[in-house]
């Protein structure tokens, strides 16, 4: 195997199905082992793309249309690169989250915890690389699939029924995004997403009904309000380093295959006021988001409303690209959007570890019973800080830095109420993550007593955080890899300075 | 990237940084380690600084760059006003240390606070080096992360509530500068500070926009400068521990804003564009408003803190005021009393901290005869108090008289009598707890001292040292290298003969 | 009407029959029955359109998705079933409530 593209979809696939027949034992150590590997490829792909451009994979020799063809440019290798370091570190906090060694139930669920994990990885991977209408629907299926089980893994009813909700939410989703595949293909002939951008260049349009299935499908997955009611239960329920990856990472896989239809293949098709009610479901996402993260009582119910509130952010990179006359503001709405993306999984990675350390110890997970946090969890707290830092959006974390390029695109695209949105979204953000930081400041009232927490969970935690701030203090080789093969570029002709 | 010359600005910023996150990681009872290390990198600091003005003096120039994000730099760079404001930081930041050493004996959470005093310190150094407003944003937000847990330091309902105020005031005022500064850049490109001024040649046509950029920023940074309407912070915050109020109200916060207002005013505008788009008697008038009004409602305050609180809200509307005045002796009397105020209010603080602390003392009506308990602190008490009122030869004058002459060479007579009635009230509200504590006769029995010393020495000498440095400042304002001699050299500067 | 469009509509009014299922039911069998007949309807569209892609033999790339695309929904359906088995048993129905779950 000479590629790259190769290892990052066998490594994990294979290692499911291996860790499945392995016995328990060993699965945890062998998928931490495979995570691994999988950064590896990651960084190898990334490293190509860095190097030569965007770079292409025939599976099998056999080339588009009868075959299938992977691709990746920059997006996809920094979308490749934060999958794997998030699921690295997750893995390792699972190693002692899963140790718990009284409770029997936990150990099956650790059991069946590995293969599942690894799949979700292989379909992420295969999502970032697929360059076809239909290899993303098979990916998006994948990890709903595995998704679904990992939140039901936990048990009980609670977990059992949101993982129902999640299922069937996603399972429509699924088949209304294959229905519009399916009229796409009656269109257009050829599901390759490269040659369907140059027939749709060439004058062959989109049907209408065609993209509201596809993107209605999208939708639903990513979250988007007023799409969003099966999000928060399933994440808030799922054992702590499935809820840091459904959040860090699934949603935004959905967004992924928006944002590559929207920008590289439809761009042509999508008018400005779909652009606009794009950005308009955004904002409306993030009101709603904050609010109800602001009523909750618990902490992973926090934590998981707030994801609704930030992949709203995100649309509202839809309107930004639209705009009089040319602007580098195009590459800045983009790459804001994207690096928010990056940004947010980190950060919401770390946010959901952290909470479920707090879970773990405490036994439960309302956020009056926080207090005291500060001296009993130090570096958790300090995790929990700094990835509150990077959801609101403050220097020097990278989402500071997506803000501003968002923000800058708003004002040179004048389109001001969306900035509007953004001050809005970040005191609304800056107001939840109060109340949380508040209640581990409050001293009194200790708990009696506290499970110890295995310091690897503390540990994979404040790495994720300090990873979306050091997104905020060295942003420049983030954003030249991100350049390779962007749709738009940094510097415009004749514009700026 | 770091010219050879760069490595000073830089390493002033690590001084207080490195051993801040250290700290940090210290186990809490390793009290000497973590009192040698604060003491240490104080100390460290100064002598760079002391550094920096030798050099920055006989022609040498520190810059430090770094790539940020698409065409912004982070940059780093001495100059003569930053010079004033980290010299004031470095020798207030040692002196406080050595105070809240002594006033946190055998208090919890030790570590924490001096790992986030030396977080806050470092970030007010970014504020003072920042060569661009970028990086000012940076380094402006990090100090309100920073001094949110020292605000909050003691947990109690009254200490979060205060602590929330506060992040909705500096939240607030963050964003709104956030979307000015990134508007400015739209308009103007990267901006880095220049004397003088840098928008006339960049941005000149746009002047309404200019003037609507003006207002929110000079709103935003007036949160932190405590301007009318924008002040409500500052009284309720002062339930922080006494060193903390000392460092918010001297050094760090506020100071922060008024240094940005000098900034923005003298080094993106440049007051004579600022000027010519009739911006400076806005502002002129409601640091005005602010002066009086902070005075009238000291007053009014029996409890000696908040009377200091407002007191600090009207004295730092001078830096404003004199930022505001158009030519150089105004401006020195702005940048003089950047300092001036520092070392005077600091001062006032300590005997505040040192009065509640030996006797719980916290109200004026029981100051009654309490000199001669503690004649040092009084002593200090009673020299910054003149100071404050402007008495020669304090400090407070040097300021005073600046503001006054400058006032009168741009036809502004009328500020004269704003000056002359803020006097006759700070007059009213420091003799009478001057007087009562040297000339009433005790009301109670107080306890007797502890030994030799009328407190710890630790919280003596600190006031005693500041309350010298107010009275030097003042008596020796001519000597070369005076806090007036450097604020000459910026006047200069900004004000090329 | 071509045999395409019979069968073209022939798939709206199957995609219209599940879509009202899958909404209007409440237990979840019955919703997982209403997803299966939105999936008949999209896999019945994509053979009418290899019919009427079709040259010498009808287009094959439809009939792959086809074969996947089941492969996929029974795996999803299996999914749900013993989902919904383990939701009866925990809970005694096969009905999720209606309101956002408070517990």
């Amino acid at each position: 195997m000479s590629s790259p593209f190769e290892w990052l979809i066998f490594l994990p696939f294979a290692g499911g199905v291996i860790t499945f027949l392995l016995p328990g034992k060993s699965r945890p150590w062998l998928a931490l082992l495979l995570t691994v590997g999988t950064f590896a490829a990651a960084w190898w792909l990334a490293s190509d793309v860095w190097r030569e451009g965007p770079q292409g994979y025939a599976l099998g020799g056999w080339e588009a249309p009868l075959g299938i063809n992977l691709y990746a440019d920059g997006l996809s290798a920094l979308l490749l690169l934060t999958t794997s370091a998030v699921m690295t570190l997750a893995s390792f906090y699972s190693l002692g989250y899963f140790s718990r060694e009284a409770e029997a139930s936990s150990w099956t669920e650790a059991r069946a915890f590995v293969p599942l994990w690894l799949f979700l990885l292989g379909s992420l991977n295969a999502l970032f690389v697929s360059r076809d209408l239909f290899n993303l629907y098979v990916a998006l299926e994948l990890l709903t699939i595995a998704g679904v089980a990992l939140v039901a893994l936990a048990g009980g009813a609670t977990a059992l029924r949101a993982g129902m909700r999640y299922l069937l939410a996603a399972f429509l989703a699924s088949l209304l995004y294959l229905m519009g595949v399916a009229l796409l293909y009656g269109e257009f002939g050829v599901l390759d997403l490269a040659l369907i951008a140059e027939a749709a260049e060439g004058g062959t349009r989109a049907p209408v009904i065609a993209l509201a299935f596809v993107f209605l499908g999208l939708g639903i997955k990513a979250a988007l309000f007023p799409f969003h009611a099966w999000l928060p239960h399933a994440h808030a329920s799922a054992p702590a380093p499935v809820s840091a990856v459904l959040s860090a990472l699934v949603v935004k896989a959905a967004f992924y295959v928006i944002l590559r239809l929207w920008v590289d293949v439809f761009a042509d098709s999508v008018t400005a006021p779909a652009a606009q009610a794009a950005g308009a479901l955004g904002a409306a996402g993030i009101l709603w988001g904050s609010f109800q993260a602001l009523r909750e009582q618990r902490l992973k119910l926090v934590v998981a409303h707030s994801t609704v509130a930030q992949v709203g952010y995100l649309f509202l990179l839809f309107p930004l690209l639209t705009g009089v006359g040319e602007g580098a503001w195009r590459f800045d709405a983009w790459a804001g959007g994207v690096y928010h993306m990056m940004s947010h999984a980190f950060a919401k990675g770390a946010l959901f570890l952290a909470a479920g350390t707090i879970l773990y110890a405490y036994g439960n997970d309302q956020i009056s019973a926080m207090r005291g946090l500060t001296r009993t969890l130090p570096i958790t707290t300090v995790s929990f800080g700094i990835a509150g830092i990077a959801l609101v959006g403050l220097p020097p974390s990278g989402s500071f830095i997506a803000k501003w390029m968002l923000l800058t695109a708003t004002i040179e695209s004048a389109q001001w109420w969306w900035a509007v949105v953004i001050g809005a979204g970040t005191l609304l953000s800056g107001a939840y993550v109060y109340r949380l930081v508040s209640a581990a400041f409050t001293p009194d009232t200790l708990p009696e007593s506290i499970r110890p927490v295995p310091r690897v969970m503390e540990y994979a935690s404040l790495i994720l955080a300090l990873t979306s701030l050091g997104l905020g203090l060295r942003a420049a080789e983030p954003f030249d890899l991100l350049e390779v093969g962007a749709p738009f570029s940094m510097i415009v002709a004749g514009v700026g300075t | 990237m770091i010219e050879t010359g760069g490595w000073l600005p830089v390493s002033i910023l690590a001084t207080s940084g490195l051993v801040g996150i250290v700290i940090f990681f210290l186990d809490e009872p390793r009290h000497r380690t973590r009192n040698f290390l604060n003491i240490f990198a104080a100390l460290a600091k100064i002598v760079l600084v002391a550094i920096a003005i030798g050099g920055y003096v006989e022609g040498e120039e520190y810059e430090a760059r770094f790539a940020f994000v698409l065409e912004f730099d982070l940059l780093l760079r001495v100059d003569a006003v930053s010079l004033l404001f980290a010299g004031l930081s470095s020798v207030l930041w040692l002196l406080t240390t050595i105070y809240a050493i002594g006033y946190l004996e055998d208090s919890p959470h030790r570590s924490r606070f001096f790992g986030f005093f030396s977080i806050c310190v470092t970030a007010t150094m970014g504020i003072a080096f920042a060569g661009n407003l970028i990086t000012f944003v940076l380094f402006y937000e990090l100090l309100t992360i920073a001094t949110y847990p020292l605000v909050v330091h003691r947990g109690s309902e009254e200490a979060l509530a205060a602590g929330r105020t506060y992040l909705i005031y500096t939240l607030g005022g963050g964003t709104a500068l956030l979307v000015g500064v990134v508007w400015l850049h739209t308009i103007a490109g990267p901006i880095e500070f220049g004397p003088g001024g840098v928008l006339e040649q960049a941005a000149s046509g746009n002047s309404w926009e200019l003037r609507v950029i003006f207002a929110v920023l000079i709103g935003s940074l007036g949160v932190k400068a405590a301007l009318v309407p924008l002040h409500g912070w500052l009284p309720v915050a002062m339930v922080a521990p006494a060193p903390v109020s000392a460092l918010l109200h001297a050094v760090a916060v506020v100071k922060a804003g008024a240094f940005g207002i000098v900034r923005v005013v003298h080094y993106v505008y440049g007051s004579d564009f600022a000027d010519s788009l009739n911006l400076l008697l806005p502002l002129a008038i409601i640091a005005s408003i602010t002066i009086v009004f902070g005075s009238l409602r000291a007053l009014a305050q029996d409890d000696i803190k908040r009377r200091l609180a407002f007191s600090t809200v009207s004295q730092l509307s001078y830096i404003t005021l004199g930022v505001a005045i158009v030519g150089p002796i105004a401006a020195v009397g702005a940048l003089v009393h950047l300092v001036h105020q520092g070392v005077m209010k600091v001062t006032l603080f300590f005997c505040a901290g040192n009065l509640a602390e030996t006797l719980g003392i916290h109200n004026v009506s029981e100051l009654d005869g309490v000199a001669r308990r503690m004649p040092v602190t009084m002593t200090a008490f009673t020299i910054g108090g003149l100071g404050m009122i402007g008495l020669p030869p304090i400090a407070g004058f040097i300021s005073k008289w600046h503001l006054g002459l400058g006032a009168m060479e741009a036809d502004f007579a009328w500020v004269i009598v704003i000056l002359a009635t803020s006097s006759l009230l700070n007059a009213a509200y420091f003799f009478p707890p001057i007087y009562a504590a040297w000339f009433k006769t005790p009301q109670v029995e107080y306890p007797p001292a502890p030994g030799r010393l009328e407190t710890s020495w630790m919280l003596l000498v600190p006031a005693a040292a500041t309350a010298l440095m107010s009275f030097l400042a003042g008596a020796l304002a001519g000597v070369p290298y005076s806090p007036l001699d450097i604020a000459e050299l910026v006047a200069e500067v900004v004000y090329p003969p | 009407m071509s045999t395409f469009e019979l069968y073209a509509a022939l798939a709206a009014v199957l995609f219209a029959v599940g879509l009202y299922g899958f909404f209007v039911r409440q237990e979840l069998v019955r919703k997982v029955v209403g997803l299966n007949i939105i999936g008949a309807a999209v896999f019945l569209l994509l053979i009418a359109i290899a019919y009427r892609n079709r040259g010498d033999f009808a287009d094959p790339v439809p009939h792959a998705m086809v074969l996947t695309g089941i492969v996929v929904a029974v795996s999803a359906t299996a999914l749900a079933l013993a989902l919904a088995r383990r939701i009866e048993d925990e809970t005694g129905t096969r009905r999720l409530p209606e309101d956002e779950e408070s517990s």
